[in-house]
């Protein structure tokens, strides 16, 4: 029953699930110290030493506020909208390969939850049913901000997705697999896919601003236009969750596009430096951290540089600039590998 | 007409150039304005701790100076309340007792003195108007409060303690004191 394979796996699980949380708590932190530090204040540092406790005094702020449900919402689907979005939120990190295998007491143990052959296509499954949760909320609350917000959301989500898809499949093209951990395998030491696919993962990286709802396309939630977009009428911790949401998201696509475009977790000169192959492992997790870190940081840095864009002009972006440029990147690709086979 | 500042610009409706349009250098130029700003140095002030450095002659909070001996200097004469724009000051008079000459310096003297510092407008005329010396305004700040009564400020606040003498010399300014020699003025006398 207890094999130590399923140990070891519920070990990982859980670490993975508590990592998760507290980077997207302290994420919230770290946008307001950047946010602060870009426009020449302090940011927040009277809770604590540097103000390091201020997600945890804002975690107990939302736990004590005052519980509304409107009265004419949809009270099942209220509630729905804020776990949906969270559960789907925390259920992309299983195929991320936080590792290469790791050895205890003599058998290996793979640093990813679970391989799974389709891999990339079930991040965009999962981030698919993502906005279901915004959408499910904003038009329960029936409220006509949240349903502007709702309706915005998933137009832009649909759209760019589109272009996120066409994106990746001139990397599956150039990779030859869906699987996440074959492509962080084949981009060892410094084999990156960036170097291979620059216009497939400047397109990814613009879709990924727009699915994770971040700024500039932050519209769906807008806060000059729509008051709170589709989350205007949740409070205390349901308004908490669709938040918290977000930075886990924004941690989540940070991890995949370190995995597809950056080499996940491998590192340059990893196999000419006489490690031990634990030693390996544990660095490269370190530098697949660092990567993701790095990422998140680049979405905060985005958005306190970037103003938001216009609705019209957002659609005209996603639909008659990137879907051709992807396009062509198919072809582009499709033509290089053509050549080089021949 | 003349530009005053040199400055403006005639804004053109120029057709943008395929590298504007790309939009990648300008966000570029941005991020790397962002990133400057965030190691540049910091503008905020720590309030209670760090506090921002007044200039020399700060109109703040007043006070009610004594004399060398330890008499309060003010006789209620009332030009400071007659000078007041905004009609802030009040007091009542009282004589001098027998017996009372190291409190009081002159004869007459305020037994009440408020001041509403929600009125003032720290404009300083008060200090202006006063022939005896005796109420000037200081680099102090009025703190804030809950209740509108609290901000009338009576002698309790105003009169400056023997232990705790306010230094007002900052405002004592070669220019003011060039002034107060002037002996045509009638409070200069």
């Amino acid at each position: 029953m207890f094999t130590p394979d399923l140990i070891f796996k519920v070990v990982l699980i859980l670490s993975i699930f508590v990592i998760t949380l507290v980077i997207a708590m302290y994420s919230t932190y770290g946008e307001r110290k950047i946010a602060a530090f870009m426009q020449d204040r302090l940011g927040p540092n009277r809770a604590g030493i540097f103000g390091i406790l201020q997600p945890l005094a804002d975690g107990v702020k939302m736990f004590m506020k005052e519980e509304l449900i409107p009265d004419i919402s949809n009270k099942v689907l209220f509630i729905l909208g804020p776990c949906l979005a969270m559960t789907t939120a925390l259920m992309t990190s299983v195929i991320i390969p936080w590792g290469s295998t790791i050895n205890i007491f003599g058998s290996d143990f793979s640093l990813q939850v679970t391989d799974l052959n389709i891999g990339v296509l079930y991040v965009f499954a999962v981030t698919s049913i993502g906005v279901y949760g915004i959408m499910i909320g904003g038009w329960a609350s029936n409220n006509k901000y949240s349903l502007l917000g709702a309706l915005r959301a998933s137009s832009q989500m649909i759209s760019y997705e589109i272009a996120m898809g066409l994106a990746i499949i001139a990397l599956i093209m150039s990779t030859g697999t869906l699987s996440l951990k074959e492509i962080s395998a084949a981009q060892s030491g410094f084999h990156w896919n960036i170097f291979v696919q620059p216009l497939g993962f400047l397109i990814f990286i613009i879709c990924s601003f727009a699915e994770t709802n971040r700024a500039p396309f932050d519209l769906p939630e807008c806060e000059t236009e729509l008051i709170g977009g589709y989350h205007t009428e949740y409070s205390s911790m349901k308004l908490g969750f669709y938040l918290f949401a977000e930075y886990i998201n924004m941690f989540i696509a940070s991890a995949v596009i370190s995995t597809l475009y950056f080499g996940g977790y491998n590192f340059p000169f990893m196999n000419d430096m006489g490690l031990s192959s634990n030693a390996i492992t544990i660095l490269g997790v370190v530098f697949l951290f660092a990567k993701i870190f790095f990422f998140i940081f680049f979405f905060m840095w985005i958005r306190w540089t970037i103003p938001r864009f216009r609705y019209d002009q957002l659609m005209r972006l996603g639909w008659t600039v990137l879907i051709p440029l992807a396009i062509f990147n198919i072809l582009l690709t499709g033509a290089i590998i053509f050549a080089t086979n021949n | 007409m003349q530009s005053l500042t040199n400055r403006k610009k005639v804004v053109g409706k120029k057709e943008m150039t395929w590298v504007e349009k790309l939009y990648l250098p300008a966000i570029f130029g941005g991020m790397r304005i962002t990133l400057k700003h965030m190691f540049s140095k910091k503008t905020t002030i720590s309030y209670p701790e760090q506090k921002r450095e007044f200039s020399q002659i700060y109109r703040g909070m007043h006070v009610l100076k004594r004399d060398e001996k330890g008499a309060e200097r003010c006789t209620a004469c009332g030009l400071c309340a007659v000078a007041c724009p905004a009609e802030a000051i009040t007091m009542v008079a009282a004589e001098r007792k027998k017996g009372e000459e190291n409190l009081y310096r002159e004869e007459k003297y305020a037994a009440v003195y408020e001041i509403n510092m929600l009125r003032c407008i720290f404009c300083g005329d008060c200090e202006d108007a006063c022939p005896k010396e005796s109420i000037f305004l200081t680099d102090r700040i009025v703190p804030s409060d809950f209740e509108r009564n609290e901000f009338v400020y009576g002698k309790d606040k105003l009169v400056e303690t023997l232990e705790n003498p306010i230094d007002i010399s900052k405002r004592q300014t070669a220019e003011v004191l060039e002034f107060k020699k002037n002996k045509k003025l009638t409070h200069n006398r």
